[in-house]
């Protein structure tokens, strides 16, 4: 990365001094590099939550080696769970594509407050460092499960080990929503108010719009958690009820808490929870749609249907929490009610499948990594969002709720789904960022062994989800009906295992193509979005001179009659196939 | 690098990825046949379950249709549409009645299962019929309790100030008929057809109380109490699952059910009065 860093031509909008070293690396306002830190950081916390997972495979492959005591296997998920969804996934969509893209992408020198973004960014770290830090301190992290439910994790009595670990969960997790506020804002404002001349909303690659309506849901979901999280924190030091009943047994002790509800912590939760899965799916759906029309060398079907749904998905995403707890104890009439607004989130989902669909045929594809990984995104959204149609009914989710069926549902449509993205992005972007190019036999490997370890991992769990295997069990010894699924278990332990091993192959792409890669030009794929015509790395302020303008939509592919089959957003006149060798590529 | 986009001829790789997604299509089904034999729905037990079971085959039907058609869909375009010289693609971008098409038909069936999902989960939630056995249920770490009338029927007083660790139903010590009131751990016996009403709640954290073959799953929240009803209609030994994380034994946190005639129920609770 330095190597290429320090190539970076000086700031070309305004004389501009070399940085020092903690300016240019640390302290940083410039958007990519702040994004770039932003990527190195959530990538290296992905590694911690897969080490998570893999301790917990190879436990429940082979409970009887003991690999994880009770009490450490329930640490393991609810560290994976907390690091995966806060730490990787929710950070680094927004802190590390939307940094490093927004601004290039819309015809930005930068972000709309880059001292903010710098701060957003060091208000992160502190985050990390404290969630890390709980591995260390007495009785181990926490251990409620991501969700954290109420009273379980408001009153130290009830769960095991020294509880100091929840509360630094709480702490760290409020580091994390204070940074995305930071972030939300800053994304909000550079859309609306900086994108370059030419750049109207209805010209923005989808990527935008879904870091956009991203931008929406956190600046309004992730105050909620906040103000839970608050809450909790009060519970579980001050003494306060705000979670836990009167009357309560707790350690075999009588409770002093008084007068709290449980079902708050679950209203409160998933009232950001449901959106924070779509903060998780939107920027995704947006790099698919982009990656995909520029290998498929064919506009993105229905555009204004992709806006649309995107915008109707954040919409509605606000009014489903409550198919999170059709079995909380909440009046059965809610139920109907969360069951219906359910039902209607899935008809945007499967208009944005189709047009992904529609967007291959007839194209003349480019099987690149980025685009395989962007394929691959559309198997295992279709797959998991299909297993989200058994849970929607409530009746039927009565029977699957808390099994592993909602392992496997959410990590295709969600967790699989995003990775994907992040990945296809990651091949496709890493030109522009880092200059070189990334192998593209390696990638191809990675793929492949990632596709087949993902299926092989979540697959099987609908099966034993439906046989009722509940989620978050350490062993299923006491369950008789579940004494034959041990070889399912080894299965998809081993398949995890697969999984985790063709990570080492991006691994190793990535470091090697930052020295060795073939250097790439500025516009390798021979695409059409902005960040593409200005030069490979973009220097600081993001283009020598003016800023570019901005002349028609990014998804002109094979234009009838036109010489290229591309036309890069800054063309006015497309170049006809008559007035071939006029003019030298792209304006 | 500058000929990527261009020249490339990547049928090779559109097969493969297109075998890749086929894959895919065959294991997903096969397997789930398979798992449909192995690892598949507990055996039934109750009579509101059957109606569940039906949503849960016409769901089943429905997606593993738009999941072969999906993946088919996907595998002949990466197969008929790879990059290759003289090969252009099309520009067309926007089609009104496709789109129209594909946003209704799948709402129309979406909002149909949405309808019948109403029409059971109102079943599911009637109130229940005056004749149901009642039983008292808590959830505590790490053990399920069951409350049971005694052979008149009724429940001796209770109240909240009355719980403690011993006493998680807050029977209230001076009323006799407490006496006659029967407290199990970990045993809920149930009368074959006939329908059997729980009042259930928790003296803690929340757990669940989860009943697959009955097809039911409750949370037990603490400081509330939940009624649920159903009707067990096949006699025989079954189990409950604590459903939700409540602490480090969570995973021990197993109940048995015994689902028999009235005549040996009746004899089974004599037996528990002391
Ligand atoms: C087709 C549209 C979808 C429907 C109808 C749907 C429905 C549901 C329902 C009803 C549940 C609750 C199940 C339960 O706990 O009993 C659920 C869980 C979940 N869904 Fe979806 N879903 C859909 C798409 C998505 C998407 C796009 C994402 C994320 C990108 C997502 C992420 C999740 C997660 C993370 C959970 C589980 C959370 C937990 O309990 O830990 N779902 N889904
Ligand atoms: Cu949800
Ligand atoms: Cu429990």
């Amino acid at each position: 990365m330095d190597a290429v860093a320090v190539r970076q031509p000086e700031m070309a909008h305004e004389p501009h001094p070399r940085e020092s070293f903690i300016r240019h690396y640390i302290f940083s306002i410039d958007h990519k590099m702040i994004g770039k830190q932003y990527f190195l950081t959530t990538m290296f916390m992905a590694l911690v939550g897969g080490a998570m997972a893999m301790l917990m495979r190879a436990h429940l492959g082979w409970p009887d080696n003991g690999v994880l005591s009770p009490e450490q296997y329930l640490q393991a998920v609810t560290m994976h769970g907390t690091i995966m969804i806060f730490f990787f996934l929710t950070v680094m969509l927004t802190g590390g594509l939307g940094n490093l893209l927004i601004p290039l992408m819309i015809g930005a020198r930068d972000m709309a407050f880059p001292f903010l973004n710098m701060i957003s960014y060091w208000t992160f770290v502190p985050g990390v460092i404290t969630i890390l830090l709980s591995y260390f301190v007495p009785g181990g992290p926490a251990g409620n499960g991501w969700t954290a439910y109420a009273p379980l994790s408001a009153v130290p009595a009830a769960e095991g080990g020294a509880g100091l670990g929840q509360t630094l969960w709480i702490i760290a997790i409020l580091f994390v929503v204070i940074s995305s506020l930071f972030g939300s804002l800053n994304f909000l404002t550079t859309v609306i108010n900086l994108r370059t001349r030419g750049m109207s909303m209805g010209r923005l690659p989808l990527t935008i719009w879904g870091a956009f309506v991203t931008a929406v849901l956190a600046l309004l979901s992730f105050p909620v958690l906040m103000a839970a999280l608050g809450l909790l924190l009060l519970d579980r030091l001050a003494g306060t009820s705000f979670f836990e009943a009167s009357n309560l047994i707790i350690g075999g002790a009588a409770s002093t808490h008084q007068g709290g509800d449980a079902l708050l912590w679950q209203h409160l939760f998933w009232f950001f929870g449901h959106p924070e899965v779509y903060i998780l799916i939107l920027t995704p759906m947006g790099v698919v749609s982009d990656i995909i029309s520029t290998f498929s060398r064919k506009p993105i079907f229905g555009y204004k249907a992709m806006v649309l749904s995107l915008a109707a998905i954040g919409f509605l995403s606000f009014l489903v929490w409550g198919h999170h707890m059709f079995v909380s104890g909440m009046h059965p009439l809610l139920g109907a009610a969360f069951m219906g607004s359910t039902i209607i989130i899935a008809i945007p989902s499967a208009i944005k499948t189709f047009n992904w669909c529609t967007t291959l045929w007839h194209g003349r594809i480019h099987f690149t990594t980025a685009m395989l990984f962007a394929i691959g995104f559309v198997s295992v959204f279709v797959t998991g969002g299909l297993s989200g149609i058994f849970l929607a009914i409530a009746p039927v989710d009565l029977y699957l709720h808390d099994t592993y069926f909602i392992v496997a549902h959410f990590h295709f449509v969600m967790a699989s789904a995003s990775l994907f993205a992040i990945l296809a992005g990651t091949y496709y972007w890493f030109p522009k960022f880092f200059g070189r190019m990334m192998n593209e036999t390696l990638g191809k490997i990675h793929f492949a062994l990632t596709f087949l370890g993902i299926y092989g991992t979540f697959y099987p769990m609908h099966f034993i989800g439906l046989h009722s295997n509940d989620r978050r069990l350490y062993e299923t010894t006491a369950y008789p009906f579940l004494s034959h699924t041990g070889p399912v278990d080894v299965f998809v332990s081993l398949s995890a295992f697969l999984l985790g091993f063709a990570q080492l192959f991006f691994i190793a792409n990535f470091l090697w193509s930052l020295k060795y890669g073939p250097v790439a030009g500025d516009n390798p794929w021979h695409a059409n979005g902005l960040e593409w015509t200005t030069t490979t790395p973009p220097p600081h302020g993001n283009w020598e001179g003016a800023l570019p303008a901005v002349y028609r939509w990014p998804y002109d592919y094979s234009v009838p009659g036109a010489r290229d089959d591309y036309v890069p957003q800054t063309v006015q006149a497309i170049p006809l196939v008559a007035a071939a060798g006029a003019g030298g590529g792209e304006a | 690098m500058e000929d990527t986009g261009r020249t490339h001829d990547e049928r090779r790789a559109g097969r493969w990825t297109s075998v890749l997604i086929m894959f895919t299509l065959v294991a997903g089904v096969l397997s789930f046949v398979w798992s449909a034999r192995s690892y598949w729905l507990l055996p039934l037990a109750s009579a509101q379950g059957a109606s569940i079971d039906e949503l849960f085959d016409i769901i089943l039907v429905l997606t593993a249709i738009a999941f072969v058609a999906v993946h088919l869909f996907i595998g002949i375009a990466l197969w008929r549409f790879p990059a290759r010289q003289g090969a252009k693609a099309a520009h067309w971008h926007e089609h009104l009645g496709a789109e129209l098409t594909w946003t209704v038909v799948p709402a129309i069936g979406i909002i149909i299962l949405g309808i019948a999902g109403e029409v059971v989960w109102a079943k599911v939630y009637s109130a229940p019929p005056a004749n149901a056995e009642q039983v008292d249920v808590v959830g505590r770490q790490f053990e399920w309790q069951f409350r049971y009338p005694g052979p008149d029927g009724r429940f001796g007083r209770s109240a909240p100030r009355f719980v403690t660790s011993g006493n998680p139903f807050g029977m209230d010590p001076s009323d006799p008929e407490n006496k006659q009131n029967v407290v199990t751990i970990n045993d809920l016996h149930l009368v074959v057809n006939r329908p059997v009403l729980l009042h259930i709640t928790s003296i803690d954290v929340i757990h669940s109380l989860s009943l697959p073959n009955f097809r039911m799953k409750q949370d037990a929240v603490p400081g509330r109490v939940v009624d649920i009803w159903f009707t067990p209609n096949k006699e025989g030994a079954y189990q409950i699952v604590c459903a939700q994380l409540c602490g480090v034994g969570h995973y021990t946190m197993r109940g048995n059910i015994t689902v028999q005639s009235q005549s040996a129920f009746d004899q089974w609770l004599q037996s528990q009065i002391k």
